[in-house]
């Protein structure tokens, strides 16, 4: 993986050998292509429980529920696993990554991933993603034990292999930059150092997301034991709330840090196609340091109708939420916006998928931050505003990052003409995309409730809607990675 | 107050593309950078400000008084109609399935089994009013029905199988 030109000068680099960074980029590029395909089974199910509740397909209610469950899981354990391959691809080139820990964190995922599959498809689980207590255990006969147990097992599993990838990310960093406050910028945000503008961003959020995805993973594992024990020991009865909120950080974490991770490749690449460099300063360690609490902190909007909840609990929740939109807003995508403006950059799939990213991701704070006061929860928590939200900034926000990086690793910067199927994928996934959040936010305003196998008669045409959006994003995605499994295997490292 | 939102989320996120299409289409003519920072930096004070004031007066004006009710409180005696509400899977006990209008209601709600949520929709199908019901805790509502009307509860947690069918009814009667 070779330097780019613009900050070479200034920043650290890690030298590897030619047969380490080709190591590594074999490793990245599956953990891409595993993204693109497992990407696409899950719209796959999306568009399929779509199609169900707008009764063009006919779905019987607990394989709906087991398809859900998949679907829940499979994007967020997915989002994962790809954005860390993004994450990994920059940050070993500033801090020195072991590419054997990074396949073992890959191969303990597929072992977690086959688990759950087992459990859901065999078990017939269909407890949900959020495996919310004591559902997994109280069935009424449709699924066993040993398949909830499975599933909350193959969690576990795939936590594991994450955290061991943390260790090492910390190890990396601890031995380039001696504690995680200098690797955050914050001896530079506090004066103690000068400020380095050449300090690299990637670093920064590679930084933040080890610390608070350490912390959710771990907080996951303990949700998950207490769980699995209460299963095959029902004397042990932890309190349902508590759980609830154990499970909520550990989500609302987990699925957060994919967009902090995948959000280095906008800071690496944009420069690259604007000619222009993005630079760190205190504006960006401070939003970035903001954020490492903040992220932590807002999981209680998802508790706002848990009405024993404490009001301080809601009230710093809604007040976050809203601040944790301040750095996307304000730092990141208005950044992003200053490296595009007249800065005659290449436009091509990779460099429209990131702006397309800092669109999705500022736009989708909009419905989230809505949806996080408390006064409109009442009205909106649980109906299919709440999927609205996270599927526009999954959809248009989280996901652009991950395809742009993969459509820079498979085309380089070289100019030349777009591949029709990059072009129609394009467009098809945009309109899709746009079309299936703005349904589901759409439906949400109507008071249609999320996870419903059998929708109301009024509601069905909101579903026909969202079966066409998502009919266009399987397309766009199609389109993708028939061009991902032709050419990206044999791409070279782009230079720079 | 569903359709207030809705509308603020599409001006919202049209304003933010109407910005995009903005420096998306005037990205081809190059300048040289440091005026463009310059200008813009400028304007990312004031925007932050904006931001900022923005966010605290619509904090302010959301949180007092707070918008949920006190679950310490006794909701009972004449000044409430008192509903006992229970989550089963896959159905719902209510200790009267009749209320009157005015008057505010106060629903003690709890999950028989697992987690469920208690969604109150009137004849159009518009949420009113909700909350979690939870195993372990009786979660209080409260609720002042001006409309009479036939009044559905339906099931806003996941809560297995038949979640979608989890659904009861609610007589809201004018008071007399
Ligand atoms: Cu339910």
């Amino acid at each position: 993986m070779s330097a780019t030109t613009l900050d070479t000068a200034v920043s650290k680099r890690v030298d590897y050998s030619e047969a380490e960074n080709q190591a590594a980029l074999v490793a990245v590029k599956a953990h891409l292509i595993t993204g693109f395909l497992v990407f696409l089974l899950m719209m796959l199910a999306g568009a399929a429980m779509r199609a169900a509740q707008s009764n063009m397909m006919p779905v019987e209610a607990g394989l709906f529920y087991q398809i859900l469950t998949l679907h829940g899981v499979g994007v967020v354990g997915t989002a994962g696993i790809a954005s860390t391959g993004v994450l990994w691809y920059f940050l070993r080139q500033y801090v020195p990554l072991s590419t054997k820990i990074f396949w073992l964190n890959f191969g303990v995922f597929l072992a977690g991933v086959v688990i759950i599959l087992g459990s859901i498809f065999i078990g017939k689980y269909g407890g949900g993603w959020t495996f919310l207590y004591p559902l997994p255990g109280i069935s009424l006969g449709a699924w066993s034990t040993g398949a909830a147990a499975a599933f909350l097992l193959g969690l576990l599993i795939i936590g594991t292999g994450f955290l061991i990838l943390y260790l090492d990310m910390g190890r990396a960093i601890l031995s380039q930059y001696g504690n995680f406050g200098r690797a955050l910028g914050l001896t530079q945000l506090f004066g103690k150092e000068p400020v380095n503008p050449y300090h690299p961003a990637t670093v920064v959020a590679g930084t933040m997301v080890l610390i608070v995805n350490f912390i959710g993973i771990a907080v996951g594992a303990v949700v998950l034991v207490m769980m699995l024990v209460n299963l095959y020991n029902p004397e042990f009865k932890p309190d349902a709330l508590l759980v609830k909120n154990l499970i909520y950080f550990f989500g609302h974490v987990f699925i957060n840090a994919t967009i902090y991770a995948s959000v280095v490749a906008v800071y690496e690449l944009l420069p690259r196609y604007t000619g222009r460099p993005y630079k760190t300063s205190k504006v960006f360690y401070a939003a970035w340091f903001a954020i490492v609490f903040m992220v932590m902190a807002v999981y209680p909007h998802h508790l706002f109708m848990d009405a024993p909840m404490p009001m301080w609990a809601m009230i710093t929740a809604q007040v976050l939420s809203y601040g944790s939109g301040i750095p996307v807003l304000v730092v990141t995508g208005y950044g992003a916006l200053m490296l595009v403006y007249r800065s005659g950059i290449q436009w091509n799939t990779a460099s429209k998928l990131l702006i397309l990213s800092m669109f999705g991701w500022a736009a989708g704070v909009i419905p989230a931050i809505i949806d996080a006061m408390v006064s409109v929860n009442r009205v909106l928590h649980n109906t299919l505003w709440v999927p609205g939200h996270f599927h526009f900034y999954l959809l248009l926000g989280l996901l652009p990052m991950i395809f742009g990086f993969t459509f820079y690793l498979l085309n380089g910067k070289k100019e030349g003409k777009t591949p029709l199927t990059e072009k129609l994928g394009f467009y098809s996934y945009l309109i899709g995309g746009l079309l299936l959040a703005l349904t589901f936010l759409g439906s949400g305003a109507h008071s249609i409730p999320r996870r419903w196998a059998v929708h109301m008669e009024e509601w069905v045409p909101y579903a026909q809607w969202g079966t066409l959006a998502a009919t266009l994003v399987v397309l766009g995605v199609l389109l993708f990675t028939i061009r991902v499994l032709t050419a990206l295997p044999k791409a070279p490292e782009p230079s720079v | 107050m569903q359709t207030t939102v809705w509308f603020i989320t599409l001006v919202g996120v049209a304003l933010l593309a109407a910005v995009f299409y903005y420096v998306i289409s005037n990205s081809q003519t190059p300048e040289d950078y440091s005026s463009v920072q310059q200008k813009w930096y400028r304007f990312r004070h004031k925007w932050f400000y904006f931001i900022a004031i923005f966010g605290i007066v619509v904090t302010l004006a959301t949180l007092i008084p707070f918008p949920l009710p006190s679950q310490d409180a006794a909701y009972a005696g004449e000044d409430y109609q008192v509903v006992d509400v229970s989550g089963h899977q896959w159905y719902w006990t209510m200790s009267t399935d009749t209320v009157v209008t005015g008057k505010p209601v106060a629903f003690y709600v709890t999950g028989a089994d697992v987690n469920h949520g208690f969604g109150v929709y009137d004849e159009n199908l518009k949420l009113v009013a909700q909350v979690q019901a939870m195993p372990g805790y009786t979660n209080k509502l409260i609720h002042i029905f001006d409309q009479p009307g036939k009044y559905r509860i339906l099931c806003l947690e996941y809560c297995g199988l038949a979640h979608h069918a989890m659904i009861a009814e609610l007589k809201v009667e004018a008071a007399s």
